[in-house]
């Protein structure tokens, strides 16, 4: 069993009466010769990786290579628990962890590319939040796992999740839609539900260029992981309501392509542009390198 | 190209902090230290584009020495690679240069074995941590890695090729793709052989018995 488009996958989910991971789980199964336990412990080892990223991150002092990021995760956190929290405790600690992750590993700590390393704080932020919150075991959440992963292979497969091919639009937007659909099934969404928050996710961040300063995966990449985490809760709020993505899912991604390659070269993952060329960013860039 | 699996989307596990300039270098650096037999006294990294601007603020300084270490993409000790290196007694240094019209994350390694031989891999970065082989001690074939790959150094000699597949097949692996390279008529040659199956290492050592098989090695990320 193989799909392409998730014209195809909801097809599939619609036929077979299963969720999204269900499906995906049985393809793995059929391109690799995997059995669905081995899948599931193999996620999960994946799961404790992020969660470790995420520990690490809030708990340890962090500093990134190139010394623009680390300790942001945690000022965050510690105001989500001792002051009036503007987001709310969910999206704050959301927020949060995925800038955890982020500061990991732009200091050489081990994470999980989600579907990238630039982008690697979204998914796992989302996911362990969403968990605590609902107090939902690890058993589903490697579920919620395997849902992101067939979004981001749809999207790999029909368009890009690299910053150089499609600016960051295909890094953080990818994987918000990737934490945006596991966080609607894990809610118990249709798969319908889960497509159309992964389309919102990318229409709402259509065009974002992939700018950082001296090329680094550390600013402004933390903060867009941080919205990237936003989005993701937003879009699956938006779906798990019953607001549907107008333009569907496979048009979203076709369109996510065609923007990404009409950006100019200086705005797609080569610091030639956007805020790595600001006078700040060439100051730092020359502390960076000449150091 | 393979279809994507769960795991090529969430994953590859990896120290950070890019895919492409931390994980994509240490897979480099560990295809070369396979390649030297993991005998290694003296290594230089000639770094090529990116790579060459940038390698400072990626780590892939750390990683390419963590690859000629032997580690895999996602341990943490790459992190702490250069002290580890030194403990080990290796020298290792780094120059930029222009290694022609190649891709932007490219490296050329070249390895000083304990015997004293030396061994140089030119090899580029290109992207999510995928990578590709595009040389082997000045002789230019092409591997990603991507499957079990086996490589066998040989000289140029009739009935070669149904040697070593007699070899695979009787080990019941199937071949996904298969490519020969040499220098000149009759002198040193190159097998690639991509597969489907893993390759044990008995199969290995079969091989290398074969009359004018030099080297064979197992390249397997």
């Amino acid at each position: 069993m193989n799909f392409t488009k998730a014209s195809e996958l909801l097809e599939l989910c619609n036929k077979h009466n299963k969720k999204i991971f269900e499906i995906m789980i049985e393809r793995e199964s059929f391109l690799t010769d995997m059995s669905k336990e081995d899948i599931i412990a193999k996620m999960q080892i994946s799961l404790d990786i992020m969660k470790d990223s995420i520990e690490k991150g809030l708990t340890e002092d962090i500093k990134s290579m190139g010394g623009l990021i680390g300790g942001d995760a945690k000022k965050v956190m510690e105001r989500s628990k001792t002051s009036r929290s503007v987001c709310g405790t969910l999206m704050s600690r959301a927020i949060s962890r995925s800038m955890a992750v982020l500061e990991v590993n732009a200091s050489m700590g081990k994470i999980v590319a989600a579907p990238t390393a630039g982008a690697s704080g979204i998914l796992p932020g989302v996911i362990i939040t969403i968990g605590e919150e609902f107090k939902i075991e690890d058993r589903e959440l490697v579920n919620g796992l395997i849902t992101a992963s067939t979004i981001g292979m749809l999207i790999s497969k029909n368009a890009t999740v690299a910053g150089a091919e499609g600016g960051c639009q295909a890094e953080t937007g990818s994987a918000a839609a990737m934490a945006a659909a596991a966080v609607v099934e894990l809610m118990d969404g249709t798969p319908k539900m889960a497509l159309d928050a992964a389309a919102i996710c990318i229409k709402n961040i259509l065009g974002l260029v992939c700018d950082p300063i001296a090329g680094l995966v550390e600013v402004p990449c933390e903060s867009r992981n941080a919205i990237g985490a936003a989005n993701a809760l937003i879009s699956a709020e938006m779906a798990l309501s019953g607001v549907k993505s107008i333009i569907p899912f496979d048009e979203v991604i076709d369109t996510m392509y065609k923007v990404g390659s009409s950006l100019p070269m200086e705005l797609r993952e080569t610091a030639l542009g956007g805020l790595a060329m600001t006078p700040t960013g060439k100051k730092l860039q020359k502390q960076i390198f000449d150091n | 190209m393979k279809d994507y699996t769960i795991f090529d989307i969430v994953g590859p596990n990896m120290i950070g902090p890019s895919s492409s300039h931390t994980a994509g270098a240490c897979r480099l650096g560990n295809i070369a230290y396979k390649i030297a037999e993991k005998s290694i006294k003296e290594v230089t990294f000639l770094l090529h584009g990116s790579f060459a601007n940038t390698y400072r603020g990626h780590g892939t300084d750390k990683a390419l020495v963590g690859g000629i270490l032997g580690f895999d993409t996602d341990d943490e000790r790459i992190k702490d690679s250069f002290q580890i290196a030194k403990a080990k007694g290796i020298n290792f240094k780094f120059l930029a240069e222009y290694l022609g019209d190649v891709h932007s994350n490219t490296v050329k390694i070249i390895i000083t074995k304990e015997d004293n031989t030396t061994v140089e891999i030119l090899g580029s970065s290109i992207g999510g941590g995928n990578i590709v082989v595009t040389e082997i001690n000045g002789l230019k074939l092409e591997f990603t890695g991507e499957y079990t790959t086996l490589i066998i150094s040989h000289i140029d000699k009739p009935g070669m090729v149904s040697k070593v597949t007699a070899v695979l097949s009787e080990y019941q692996i199937n071949i996904a793709f298969m490519r020969v390279y040499r220098h000149e008529k009759g002198q040193n040659a190159f097998m690639i052989i991509e597969t489907d199956d893993e390759i044990n290492n008995n199969l290995v050592i079969k091989i290398k018995d074969i009359e004018y098989v030099k080297k064979a090695y197992l390249i397997n990320i």
